[in-house]
């Protein structure tokens, strides 16, 4: 069993519980309902010009990340290499908890992401992707008669 | 769970930033031994090296790191599996590593931390007598 991210703190975890309770209680989830302890782990936000997706994947190689949008889906795959060696018979492993091997998270975006306007860059192990939105979705104030 | 419950619970107003004031994410790790010492390779997404700090004191091992990611202005977030931009992780050593000769590299967000074992703890074959 990998374990994610999540803090031991207890007043953070009921506040996660809480939101998870809330999101069960989501009569229409999204088709690709809410994978969690996923990697790498994803934040999303967006401002009323960008979409913003925070991608959480320390240790992988940039070559192997492959970043796709395709019909309003993102996807974000690649591979990060196990960290123990396989051929020392001397060595003991006495933790492992680190995510080891192929990966693929999909993320469905709004109606209005840009997919001609994409970028995206791997800094201490976060991948940040920035769509822009389409003008035409942009709030426009109307001017009265 | 080292910290008093009962005192953060009786703050009078417990708004949101003194109750997160010590919160910190567990960082997932793997430990591996071999005849000549420990490696420790922890996951610290978003954190440089300035905002890294590795402390050893007796035999504890202690790691405590901030993300620093720079979010745009007017962000609202819709989704957050990353709630917090604190890591801490606490480790006792045994008294056969030498933490005098703690080596530590941090890359894309993975710290690697390799503890040698003191020269007199190196392996040493035990002759098996049959009696």
């Amino acid at each position: 069993m990998y374990r994610s991210l999540f803090p031991r703190d207890m007043f953070a975890e009921m506040d996660r519980l809480q939101r998870e309770m809330q999101q069960a209680f989501d009569l229409s989830p999204t088709i690709r309902g809410f994978a969690r302890d996923g990697y790498p782990a994803l934040n999303v936000g967006g401002t009323p010009q960008t979409l913003e997706v925070y991608a959480y994947a320390p240790g992988v190689d940039p070559a192997s990340l492959e970043v796709h949008l395709e019909r309003g889906v993102l996807t974000i795959a690649g591979e990060r290499k196990p960290a123990l060696p396989a051929t020392d018979e001397k060595a003991a492993v006495h933790i492992h908890e680190r995510f080891a091997g192929r990966f693929r998270r999909v993320v469905t975006l709004p109606d209005d992401a840009d997919p001609e306007r994409i970028d995206a860059r791997l800094r201490d192990g976060v991948l940040h992707i920035t769509v822009q939105r389409r003008a035409s979705a942009q709030p426009r104030r109307i001017t009265i008669q | 769970m080292s910290r008093d419950v009962q005192t953060t619970r009786g703050d009078v107003a417990p708004n949101e930033r003194s109750r997160y004031a010590d919160a910190a994410l567990t960082p997932p790790v793997d430990v591996i031994e071999d005849a000549n010492g420990i490696t420790l390779y922890a996951d610290l997404p978003g954190v440089s090296r300035d905002k890294l700090d590795l402390k050893v004191e007796s035999d504890t091992l202690t790691i405590e790191a901030e993300s620093g990611i720079a979010l745009p202005e007017g962000l609202r977030s819709h989704h957050t599996e990353v709630g917090l931009a604190r890591y801490r992780r606490v480790f006792t050593l045994s008294k056969e590593l030498d933490t005098e000769k703690v080596s530590a590299e941090l890359a894309q967000g993975v710290l690697t931390l390799r503890i040698p074992k003191a020269r007199h703890a190196q392996p040493r074959r035990i002759e098996v007598k049959v009696a």
